[in-house]
């Protein structure tokens, strides 16, 4: 048990953990993919659309000016939850992908020209390399990969190694959503600093798992999605040192993000809104703020402390398992267990599980080059999160055990 | 036996089997029996690739009856993969194209057919018609 998580509390915030499958009772481990949404969430959406939905900006009327205000509001909360300086620095985007591309393009058009070099890693997730590989197609840039080390680590020697003079920008994952990886991201931001490289965080797997403060990992760019953080679908945030964001051209073009049109010229809105274009989704900013007062309410160190425990646990009990192979062991590791059984297919495992109650995700988890590095097709993976128990990882593992026998 | 025939009788053997832990048991032994495809039939021509497995069909035509020979990387879809060839193989294309495989929906595995599972099998059945189309026009 837990003394600073009340997690039978927590997880009557979240209907649909006491949902069946199949008659059985569910057991949610694919968070990872996306989270489940706690009540003050859906009701944070319902609020809006009963009792102040309008167009954001631009209104004198009164509906206007609260939506408006709620929007704000939450820009200030995000800003305060990864410690931004200046709700300058927060833009809105449909989530991580978006906010690459968002990247890729703007960042990419202006700073990358033939030659010029990109890093990325080889546990990325497809959304932190298609955008680059397009850049590196239109602009005739070179993809440079950091390797990994056997346990699933980054190989810090061959990524410094990589730094160049063409290096224009380091793109990595804090936490690999395959792997669990937490990589050393401070230690990136530092050696390509002393080269005066930007940096590019993927935080998409990071946010909801532990504390991030943006400035004191001096990352330049930091991007995550609402719905992997208990917040709702269609909603990220990308985070951008205002002196970056300042000197970037937009990406879309349209309504918000101008300051004056004419069809000779336009000029462009003050940060932040020069990178949203049309109209904001002002309910799911209202609603991600929520997810992250919610989180803040428990204090994301607690949520640390007994993420860790859950992953100890499952993987020294799976580890007892006959055939157990477990893909990324490094010592920092956040709660996500990638593994195969014997020769077991990950289909086959999943499927099986899945009769059983247990939702894991199978596959390539959007990293086929990473697949590739293992010499694999696919894995199983389990990933947790706060509401989960150790109860359910003790099913998790008598399942496997149940269904490896069949083989 | 016709292809109807044989599909009922599937499904009298899975009615046997009222848990699911049983038929998926049972799905697992039939695909552990599929004998392994020739590795000339198992090349990417006659790869159906699915996002979570995939599958191999290749067919032979002879004395006006179509042979379907299979396989998967995945065991259940194996034997979801074996039961399907068992049952349209030895036929000629007209009574393959001009079957409805209800058996699947009837042992209750119907979502094993649905494009979500991205499994090979929803493709498969489409490649078992287009060979019989196939064989049907070449004569
Ligand atoms: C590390 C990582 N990056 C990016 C993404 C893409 O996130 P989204 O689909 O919300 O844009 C994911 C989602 O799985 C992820 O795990």
């Amino acid at each position: 048990m837990n003394e600073k998580l009340d997690i039978n509390a927590i997880r009557n915030d979240f209907p649909i953990l006491s949902r069946t499958v199949y008659d059985r009772p569910l057991i949610y481990l694919d968070n990872a993919a996306t989270t489940q949404k706690p009540r003050c969430v859906v009701e944070a959406i319902e609020h809006v659309y009963y009792h102040q939905n309008a167009n954001i900006h631009r209104g004198v009327h009164y509906l206007s000016q609260r939506a408006t205000e709620a929007h704000e509001t939450a820009r200030a909360t995000v800003r305060d939850f990864i410690h931004a300086t200046s709700s300058n620095e927060i833009v809105f985007t449909r989530g991580t992908t978006e906010a690459i591309n968002l990247l890729a393009t703007s960042y990419g058009e202006t700073f990358c020209n033939e030659g010029d070099e990109i890093i990325i890693s080889a546990m990325e997730h497809h959304a932190n390399i298609v955008p680059w590989q397009m850049l590196r197609d239109r602009k005739g840039i070179k993809l440079k990969i950091i390797p990994l080390t056997d346990l699933g680590e980054l190989n810090m020697t061959a990524f410094e190694e990589l730094l160049s003079e063409r290096t224009k920008l380091v793109s990595v994952a804090h936490v690999s959503n395959v792997l669990g990886t937490i990589n050393p991201i401070e230690e990136i931001i530092e050696k390509a600093h002393a080269r005066d490289i930007p940096v590019l965080i993927d935080g998409a797997q990071a946010v909801s798992h532990m504390p991030v403060d943006v400035q004191q990992l001096d990352a330049d760019f930091y991007v995550f999605s609402g719905h992997k953080m208990y917040g709702p679908n269609g909603i990220g945030v990308l985070y951008g040192k205002e002196k970056w964001l300042d000197i970037l051209p937009p990406y879309h073009g349209g309504g918000e993000m101008i300051a004056h049109v004419t069809f000779e010229k336009t000029t462009f809105a003050d940060l932040p809104f020069k990178f949203e274009a049309g109209t904001p989704d002002y309910v799911g900013s209202v609603a991600l703020a929520a997810a992250m007062n919610y989180l803040s309410s428990f204090g994301m160190e607690n949520i640390v402390a007994y993420e860790t425990d859950l992953l100890l646990d499952a993987t020294e009990k799976m580890m007892k398992i006959d055939g157990m192979h477990i893909y990324g062991t490094s010592s920092h590791k956040s709660s996500v267990i990638s593994f195969l059984v014997n020769d077991i297919h990950p289909f086959d495992m999943g499927t099986l599980l899945d009769r059983l109650g247990i939702a894991v995700r199978t596959g390539h988890h959007c990293a086929m080059p990473l697949m590739s590095a293992l010499g694999i097709d696919g894995t199983l993976r389990a990933s947790f999160a706060f509401y989960n128990t150790h109860e359910e990882i003790d099913a998790l593992v008598a399942g496997i055990e149940r269904i490896a026998k069949m083989f | 036996m016709t292809i109807n025939e044989k599909q009922d009788q599937i499904v009298e053997t899975f009615e046997e089997y009222t848990d699911w832990m049983d038929k998926y048991a049972y799905l697992i032994e039939l695909g552990n029996n599929l004998s392994p495809l020739d590795p000339k039939s198992k090349v990417n021509q006659n790869l159906i690739e699915g996002c979570q497995s995939r599958v191999w069909l290749d067919a032979e035509y002879t004395n006006g009856m179509i042979h379907f020979m299979a396989e998967s990387d995945a065991v259940i879809v194996k034997g979801i993969v074996s039961l399907l060839i068992d049952v349209v193989s030895d036929h000629t294309p007209d009574e393959i194209l001009n079957t409805d495989l209800y058996f699947i929906d009837k042992i209750g595995l119907k979502e094993h057919l649905s494009p979500t599972r991205a499994n090979g099998l929803l493709a498969m059945v489409k490649q078992i018609k287009l060979y019989a189309l196939a064989f049907k026009t070449k004569g």
